[in-house]
């Protein structure tokens, strides 16, 4: 575990990102856009660390490539979104634990649809095994205990990966001590996706060439808050349940239920939004490879908040019980599945966000 | 539309031709702008640029403190030795200060003096994403105006009769188009890609220059025009040129192929002879003048050697220096002769004096003694291994010969103004500079003028 995972990184997606990063510290026009220039142009010469950190600064808003008057045709063939994108899903692949499952998804949607399958049946098998002790609403079908004994560990396991992974990191991009501001700061930064709205605020070059538009923007918000929403659903029954000794299932007017179906349709929607996006943009600009990895997962997180919703329209019909093991099985997989695919960007631009302080506080 | 259906044609597609169209198309008239690039290539060699240089009586957007004309006048006064025509400069000066809010309408977005250029924060905006940006941020407003853009069309003749233009002539997908518009602007930049016409008038050492920008800029529309009796302005000699890394591409290399390593250098020729005061002035203030001296040289090529002490003094540059641990095999390495660069140091070292003043970026006053030419700053002796070179070549930014106009940005024969030709921009600029370059000013003279011969071209329209 020790071992340093940048040796695992892919030397081809390094090289040509170093390539690129000196042709634009050459040049520097693009310092205004975020917060991958300023921490580029600290710099003289890339390791591989220093370019595995820029990577993860990137959020592929594209600016840069549309501004660039070296793209192909041009012999340098800038083309920084993607070169950043490759390394970034690659270091995502390296630092992640364990190795033997890590680099399955992010490139396959496949995979993913697989995993969601064995979700399904895992759930389906648990119903069958374990059965009900009885209780009223889904509970009725699932015992709320044998829910807690399948989710507690899916809950745990991909969080002390998703540690491992982001020590690792840490280390390879030449991360020291912490001190809370790196953190304060950094934390200030994500919650209004700030280097979303790019240099001049105006947002991405993602849907329609060179248009600034906020619409990659809003989407994550909407994505990230319905997920929260959705969690502190979650989180507001377990307190009610154990604290309050009140018992699913909730009124339409509880914490639970509003909090759900908000978060809910603000996922599903902001899930679908962000396939439309995504398919009108030019691949071409990001991971070409994480193509299908990257649809399957907005599809599965979608699917997590579709069929919430379902299993919310349906709770009061004899279709509950599938309604419940679609639904569960695909937050199983959705869980699990966290430290291997795309679910992990968030925790990784954060860490380099903290990182990115940190350098700013130690270069002063 | 059709190509016949429009009032205004807009020749080239850079930063004088979009401010022309936009400020045309606001003041009602249908335009089409012809550019003879492909859509990937459009923008000319506004496409490469960084910033404008824009006067201001208090801050203004990203500029600090004020820049006032005089001052603006005195410092192109001093780049152009006098060969200024004051009225025009003094016009695109004055109106440099409303362009500024002008572009953020229309789509430019400025940003902080980037990094490395701190000393242009008061007198130079620089566009956030550079000039490919501003260009893009153009074409969307243009477009939103009603403009129509035809790339890869490539206009070879105006029709002049007299007074009036009659017609343009231009390919476009294999076809022969002629219009009629009512008005034409002439925004097609110098001839400095088209190498045969350099090498007329520089003689052959032209082969060997570096066109920085782009390879569409040909003189097509110019040489046509002087043809028919279009009145001229400047010498076909006149270019702004400046020393760039020798490895650069023919076209196009752009910012990044620039060398700031001069001043800590000595630059020899393929002789391994050194033939300049490397540490004359600070390199912003001399760069321009080393694409002259290096063209002067045999082969036009300079070779830049420093020590590892030097490496770190200046902005990196996109090709990496060839590095070597004698002079002899750095010689090797770049093909002149060893014994004779091995001489030449030990010479310019012998002729160092005290070094402890050495100060990278102000004149130290740190000079050679009883050497010629003498080193007048930063001369420190080359002698820390490993040694690092770069070649040097001249590469020519833009030409000055050009068409000659008055404040309306009109154009004129022996006879008098052409009733319908407008020209703004590079093609244009030789109008008002003579020689020498003050950096910002091309697009201050592009913005200013191209939005002359827009207003221009839609009154005679309308
Ligand atoms: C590397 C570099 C950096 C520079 N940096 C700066 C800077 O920071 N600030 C500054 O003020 N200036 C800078 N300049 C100078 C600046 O680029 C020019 O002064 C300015 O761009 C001229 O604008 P323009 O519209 O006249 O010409 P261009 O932008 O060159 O446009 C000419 C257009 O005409 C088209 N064209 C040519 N022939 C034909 C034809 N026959 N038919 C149809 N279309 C044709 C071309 O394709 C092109 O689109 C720089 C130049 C270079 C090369
Ligand atoms: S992406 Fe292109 S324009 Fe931007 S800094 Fe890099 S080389 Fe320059
Ligand atoms: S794609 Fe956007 S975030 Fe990434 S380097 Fe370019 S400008 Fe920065």
């Amino acid at each position: 575990m020790q071992t340093n995972a940048l040796t695992d990184m892919n030397p081809d997606f390094l090289g040509e990102a170093r390539r690129q990063a000196e042709i634009c510290n050459a040049c520097r026009y693009c310092e205004g856009y975020c917060s991958v220039f300023p921490a580029l142009h600290a710099d003289r010469a890339f390791s591989d660390g220093d370019i595995t950190q820029l990577a993860n600064l990137c959020h592929n808003c594209r600016g840069c490539y549309y501004a660039c008057q070296y793209t192909a045709p041009h012999e340098f063939e800038l083309n920084l979104p993607a070169a950043l994108a490759e390394v970034r899903r690659d270091s995502w692949e390296s630092f992640a634990w364990p190795q033997p499952v890590a680099r399955r998804f992010h490139t396959s949607g496949g995979m993913i649809a697989l995993a969601l399958v064995i979700g399904f049946a895992l759930i389906l098998f648990a119903l069958r095994a374990l059965g009900s002790a009885g209780g009223e609403g889904f509970y009725a079908a699932m015992s709320h205990n044998a829910m807690v004994a399948i989710f507690a560990p899916a809950f745990i396991l991909p969080l002390v990966s998703l540690a491992i992974s982001l020590r690792r990191y840490w280390h390879s991009v030449g991360g020291t001590t912490l001190k809370l501001a790196d953190i304060t700061g950094a934390f200030g930064r994500a919650a209004k996706m700030q280097d979303l709205a790019a240099g001049h605020g105006e947002g991405c070059n993602f849907e329609d060439e060179d248009r600034f538009s906020q619409s990659r923007r809003h989407v994550h918000q909407m994505v990230m808050y319905g997920f929260l929403l959705c969690f502190a659903a979650t989180s507001s029954a377990t307190v009610m349940h154990y604290v309050f000794g009140l018992h699913a299932p909730y009124a339409f007017f509880s914490l639970p239920k509003l909090l759900g179906l908000i978060g809910g349709l603000l996922h599903t929607i902001g899930c679908v939004w962000m396939v439309a996006l995504k398919l009108k943009s030019d691949r071409h600009l990001g991971d070409v490879q994480a193509w299908g990895g990257e649809i399957g997962f907005i599809a599965l997180l979608g699917f997590v908040g579709f069929s919430g919703l379902m299993l919310y329209a349906l709770g009061q019909t004899a279709l509950m019980p599938a309604m419940l093991a679609i639904h569960l099985g695909a937050v199983l997989t959705f869980f699990l599945l966290t430290p291997f695919t795309k679910m992990a960007h968030g925790f990784y631009r954060l860490t380099a966000l903290i990182r990115d302080a940190q350098r700013k506080r130690l270069q002063g | 539309m059709k190509p016949n259906d429009y009032d205004i044609a807009v020749i080239g597609g850079g930063n004088a031709a979009l401010c022309a169209a936009m400020t045309a198309a606001e003041a009602g008239a249908r335009v089409l702008i012809l550019e003879t690039a492909p859509k990937a290539y459009r923008g000319g060699n506004s496409r490469h640029t960084r910033n404008f240089r824009c006067m201001h009586r208090a801050p203004l957007g990203p500029l600090v403190e004020a820049y006032s004309e005089d001052e603006y006048f005195a410092d192109l006064m001093k780049v152009t030795k006098g060969k200024t025509d004051e009225h025009l400069a003094r016009l695109a000066i004055r109106t440099s200060e409303e362009c500024l809010p002008w572009m953020e309408a229309h789509g430019v977005r400025f940003q902080p003096s980037l990094s490395g250029t701190l000393s242009l924060a008061r007198t130079n905006a620089f566009f956030m994403g550079g000039g490919k940006s501003l260009v893009n941020a153009y074409y969307r407003t243009a477009a939103k105006l009603g403009v129509d853009v035809l790339y890869e069309a490539n206009v070879t003749h105006l029709e002049l009769n007299g007074d009036t233009i009659e017609w343009i002539d231009f390919t476009h997908e294999d076809q022969d188009i002629r219009i009629t518009p009512k008005s034409v602007v002439v925004a097609s930049g110098g001839f400095q890609a088209d190498t045969d016409w350099l090498t007329r008038a520089w003689g052959p050492a032209a082969k060997n220059f570096l066109i920085r920008g782009t390879p569409y800029n040909r003189g097509v529309v110019l040489a046509d025009l002087l043809e028919q009796g279009v009145s001229q302005v400047g010498d076909a000699d006149q270019c702004h040129a400046v020393a760039i890394d020798g490895r650069a591409p023919k076209f196009d290399g752009g910012i990044v192929t620039r060398l700031d390593c001069v001043p800590f250098s000595i630059v020899v020729n393929k002789d391994a002879q050194r033939f300049y005061d490397e540490g004359e002035d600070t390199w912003p203030k001399r760069y321009a003048i080393w694409g002259r001296l290096v063209a002067a040289q045999p082969d036009q090529v300079g070779h830049v050697v420093i020590d590892a002490k030097s490496l770190n003094l200046f902005m990196p540059s996109v090709f990496p220096p060839l590095k070597a641990d004698t002079l002899e095999e750095l010689a090797e390495m770049m093909g002149i002769p060893a014994d004779k660069l091995v001489k030449t140091v030990e010479e310019f070292n012998a002729a160092c004096g005290d070094t402890s003043n050495f100060h990278p970026t102000e004149l130290d006053g740190v000079t050679t003694t009883g050497i010629t030419p003498a080193k007048t700053n930063w001369a420190r002796p080359i002698t820390e291994a490993p040694f690092y070179g770069y070649s040097l070549r001249t590469g020519v930014t833009f030409t000055y010969l050009g068409l000659k106009v008055d404040e309306n940005a009109q154009c004129s024969t022996a006879d008098g103004p052409i009733k319908n030709l407008w020209a703004a921009g590079e093609t244009m600029a030789g109008s008002i500079l003579g020689q020498g370059y003050l950096a910002g000013y091309g697009m201050t003279i592009g913005t200013v003028f191209g939005r002359i011969a827009g207003r221009e071209a839609a009154n005679h329209a309308n």
